[in-house]
């Protein structure tokens, strides 16, 4: 396969740059309902201009356009948004402290419900795989899961307390409900629900990463995750999955291998495809893909850097996320303001 | 705000001579800025000074150390706010500033440094009308 070849030559090719948002995007997120034969790709963006704009990719042109702005709804930046994995509906984080749940009713996105509670900016939120459970952070420190209801009614099922600082991302297990947060406090934590329903931390990564830990991705068989940080590594964790299906509860993630020397500022946005390429995404205004390396097999994988994509966007990329139905397509936002879809294609020599 | 001046009593220096500094229209006037919490300058209070700043045209990166007024300083974050906004009006927006206390200035250097820099907070922190507030005062205030 051309990844385990060493020899083989990448490229980032742009397919095309999104604009529209008058602020820093901050992130975005692929439908992962569309992009299939029947459905064209959706994107989801949002902003410091406190909106979130929906895009998606014209069947005749190939072209993609932006469908709708969801405005006057978040009075502060919208710092997050994704779609819950039926991709019905659109969960947007914002500084106003509240997340807002939107649905598409006949094309026209409504803002069908709002949650309230944290203190203050809310940093990120999470759908669970069976969509049952939603998960919310914020600088408060605090961690809330809600209950899905029906009728689009959101219950807080938890408040966890136990990080020192600002959360900065929350993140479900791509198949279990365990929750993963990463914060300002250097640290990684583990949340699991017990027999009698109560949320609470199982385990805490203290000795990882040395600075904020910005983002947590896993990878597709859901025994690994990558972490990326303002100390400038992107470390990869692994667990015993087997032993976590069977509900053992001391199953603890492992450190196995840490990514140094290739970044020079602040990492924001990690993501692993479901190929096993890592990309990232960094202050440096630069994208870089790593892939497990082949060769070392003695203390366990390592990895190399399949590329760098010097100046992918003219400020900080803020976000990188691989779509869910196309082979090797990634999109990533930035400082600049704008939103880039590129592919990973070998070049033709 | 806190009812009581932290430091009511700071030591103030004469405004230096100023050796016109302009090169290629980059404005070299952070030093202009008010300190939030006394009538001066922070130049005259000597929390920066010319050697402070130091920028890399082909890069595009800037580099800014202060020197709070006193160890403890709790306004060093306000000053490091006041000093982004300033920077980011000066410069082309793709410039990437970082700005640090002077080593061993702060009893808190790491910590402080940490809130100066982190991309998201210093965002949050410019959307609350207070501290914003607060901000264009020290940047615009017509006392100097």
């Amino acid at each position: 396969m051309d990844l385990d070849d060493e020899g083989s030559n990448f490229e980032l090719k742009e397919i095309q740059t999104l604009s529209g948002h008058t602020d820093r995007v901050w992130s975005l997120a692929w439908n992962p309902a569309t992009g299939t034969d029947d459905a064209q790709p959706v994107i989801a963006s949002c902003s410091g201009d406190k909106t979130v704009r929906i895009w998606e990719r014209s069947a005749l042109t190939r072209s993609w356009d932006c469908k709708a702005v969801l405005e006057e709804t978040h009075t502060r930046t919208v710092r997050s948004c994704t779609w819950s994995p039926s991709g019905k509906l659109l969960a947007t984080a914002s500084f106003d402290a509240t997340t807002a749940i939107w649905e598409n009713v006949g094309g026209d996105f409504q803002c069908v419900s709002t949650l309230e509670g944290h203190e203050n900016e809310v940093k990120s939120v999470s759908w669970n795989a069976s969509e049952s459970l939603l998960a919310t952070c914020s600088r408060d420190k605090t961690v809330w899961i809600w209950e899905v209801m029906p009728g689009n009614e959101f219950e807080c099922a938890s408040v966890l307390q136990g990080h020192t600082q600002d959360v900065k991302m929350v993140k479900w297990h791509p198949t279990m409900d365990i929750l993963f947060s990463c914060s300002y406090d250097n640290t990684i934590k583990v949340w699991a629900e017990d027999d009698t329903g109560d949320w609470h931390c199982i385990q805490t990564i203290v000795s990882g990463h040395s600075s904020t830990v910005w983002a947590i991705s896993f990878n597709a068989g859901g025994d690994k995750m990558v972490t990326c940080s303002d100390d400038l590594t992107l470390k990869v964790w692994e667990a015993d999955i087997e032993g976590m299906r069977s509900g053992n509860d001391q199953v603890l993630w492992k450190h196995l291998s840490t990514l140094s020397g290739y970044h020079d500022r602040t990492i924001f946005s990690v993501h692993w495809s479901r190929e096993g390429i890592i990309a990232s995404g960094a202050a440096d205004d630069a994208i870089r893909f790593f892939v497990e390396s082949k060769d070392s097999v003695v203390d366990g994988p390592s990895y190399r850097l399949l590329l760098k994509k010097e100046k992918a966007h003219d400020m900080d990329v803020n976000v990188v996320q691989w779509s869910p139905g196309e082979n090797r397509v990634m999109a990533s936002a930035s400082d600049d303001g704008t939103i880039k879809i590129w592919e990973l294609a070998t070049s033709s020599n | 705000m806190t009812l009581g001046l932290i430091n009511a009593n700071p030591i103030v220096h004469a405004k230096k001579e100023r050796v016109a500094r302009c090169e290629d229209s980059h404005c070299y006037f952070v030093r202009d800025i008010r300190d939030p919490e006394h009538p001066y300058s922070l130049e005259q209070l000597s929390v920066l000074s010319e050697e402070s700043i130091s920028v890399d045209d082909k890069l595009g990166r800037i580099l800014i150390t202060f020197t709070p007024t006193i160890q403890h300083c709790s306004m060093a974050t306000v000053i490091g706010l006041c000093l982004r906004v300033k920077l980011q009006e000066c410069f082309p927006p793709h410039y990437k500033v970082d700005i640090k206390v002077s080593p061993g200035s702060h009893a808190d250097e790491e910590a402080v440094n940490k809130q100066l820099n982190d991309k998201e907070r210093i965002a949050a922190a410019l959307e609350n009308p207070n501290l914003r507030q607060l901000v264009d005062e020290c940047l615009y205030s017509n006392e100097l």
